[in-house]
């Protein structure tokens, strides 16, 4: 699995950090998504797929 | 653009849990549909999700421009506004944006959550003491907001009932005189002016502070219009759409029994329960204008340039081409890719703060009233008459 995020488009909803903490989170200074890891283990796969489906801005791609 | 006989847009609603049947007709037949507004003014309505979703989400199409069809000829109050100092779109826009999403991150709403989970607990509290039957609209979705955005813009608790005030009056003037609104207008901007004033003598750990003394990516500090603006523009847009939102959810939720028992039986399904009453409300209100300054081009027809068009996001949000059973209320629906909240570069700025308000209203009313339900008939619930705001006038209960 890899993960890419587009941070020009995010719009700091924070529905990824909600979904997978392990592996997304925030930027204090605005909010926007910062990728913790970009090739998480498995197990994280069906959150981190619920993270791209609930961001507003669609603004993470997963690649399985 | 697919033609099809002249529409009156907004559709009226027809109760509180049931969505007018022109949502399916359109969707079905006609999802690009020619309407005239209140104004006169034509506009293409969008009901289909993958439409309104690629329109909200284009940054190249604002929210108002010169030319763009108006709601009404009167115009429509605080959502037609203009907001003088704030970018509408592009970069100017995005960096204006930047620097207010830092406080709505997800470890900010984890922080903010005790203290609204101690305002709705105290709310809840007034109305029992007060007695049954009650309306949960006025002793619960009214003041939770506007405590908590007076929290968030660092009002203090004794100033929440002017602010209530200037709140309501404000907001209920869309359906009131231009001279009216006006007046409201310039009393609100001059005590938010006032209170912008004292965080400059004297800044605190709030929101408002840190934009006064705080600059964008660029370098720029906000200009006092545009503090203003922003202030004022957190609090209509966070008041008004959580207060009603919230009477909306309890109203879908103790409309069938077998819903709230669910949640009693299993309260970790309030986030997913709390989502599915943001999809399928059904008095979502007008929905999103974006002008369309070039030719777009969607799944179901051509927008020309200078279309204005208006993106349904609640019969979107019933898409059967999106969502499995769309017509049916799953508390357990996940994902729920609803557009309640809106998509893109404008979508709603407070999202995690409505959602947090919402998910402790829950929470705190299946802990405190498990025996709570509707004192009247779901569909005998009034519904605001508003143009643009989609709403219930009052929620009365019994526990």
């Amino acid at each position: 699995m890899k993960i890419i995020v587009d941070q020009d488009k995010c719009v700091a909803s924070g529905q990824c950090v909600t979904a997978a903490a392990d592996v997304f989170d925030q930027r204090d200074e605005d909010g926007i998504v910062v990728l913790l890891t970009d090739n998480p283990s498995e197990d994280l796969a069906a959150d981190v797929h619920q993270a791209a489906a609930v961001c507003p801005a669609l603004a993470i791609v997963v690649e399985d | 653009m697919t033609q099809g006989d002249q529409i009156d847009y907004p559709i009226p609603p027809i109760d509180a849990i049931e969505p007018p049947p022109e949502w399916e007709r359109l969707r079905q037949q006609c999802p690009v549909a020619h309407v005239r507004l209140p104004s006169g003014d034509q506009a293409a309505l969008l009901t289909r999700y993958d439409d309104v979703r690629q329109v909200l989400s284009d940054p190249r199409f604002a929210r108002s421009a010169d030319g763009a069809a108006r709601v009404s000829a009167e115009g429509t109050g605080v959502f037609d506004r203009r907001r003088p100092g704030v970018p509408q779109s592009g970069d100017g826009h995005q960096r204006w944006r930047r620097m207010i999403t830092k406080w709505f991150t997800a470890k900010r709403m984890a922080a903010l959550r005790p203290a609204i989970e101690a305002m709705a607990d105290q709310l809840v509290d007034d109305m029992v003491e007060r007695g049954r039957p009650a309306d949960l609209k006025a002793n619960l979705g009214f003041p939770l907001p506007v405590w908590v955005i007076c929290e968030l813009l660092g009002v203090p608790a004794s100033d929440r009932e002017r602010f209530s005030y200037c709140s309501d009056t404000f907001l209920n003037l869309s359906r009131y005189s231009a001279a009216d609104m006006e007046a409201a207008h310039t009393e609100f901007a001059a005590y938010m002016a006032g209170h912008i004033e004292a965080k400059r003598a004297d800044p605190g750990t709030d929101l408002l502070s840190d934009l006064i003394t705080g600059t964008d990516s660029a370098g720029e500090r906000l200009s006092d219009d545009a503090l203003v603006s922003t202030g004022m523009g957190l609090l209509i847009a966070g008041h008004e759409t959580t207060t009603n939102m919230i009477g909306k959810m309890m109203a879908m939720l103790l409309a069938d029994r077998e819903r709230w028992e669910q949640l009693l039986a299993d309260p970790a399904l309030v986030r997913t329960a709390v989502e599915e009453t943001l999809r399928y409300d059904a008095n979502a209100g007008f929905g999103m204008i974006r002008y369309v300054s070039e030719e777009l081009e969607l799944a179901d027809g051509v927008l020309p340039a200078g279309t204005t068009a208006v993106c349904s996001m609640a019969s979107a949000n019933r898409d059967e081409r999106i969502f499995d059973d769309a017509g049916e209320m799953d508390l357990t629906r996940s994902p729920n890719v609803h557009l309640a909240f809106g998509a893109g570069p404008h979508s709603c700025i407070g999202q995690s703060l409505a959602r947090t308000e919402l998910q402790v209203v829950l929470e705190v009313l299946l802990r405190r009233l498990p025996t709570l339900e509707l004192a009247v008939p779901a569909a005998e619930l009034p519904l605001v008459e508003g143009l643009l705001v989609g709403g219930l006038r009052e929620v009365r209960v019994i526990w």
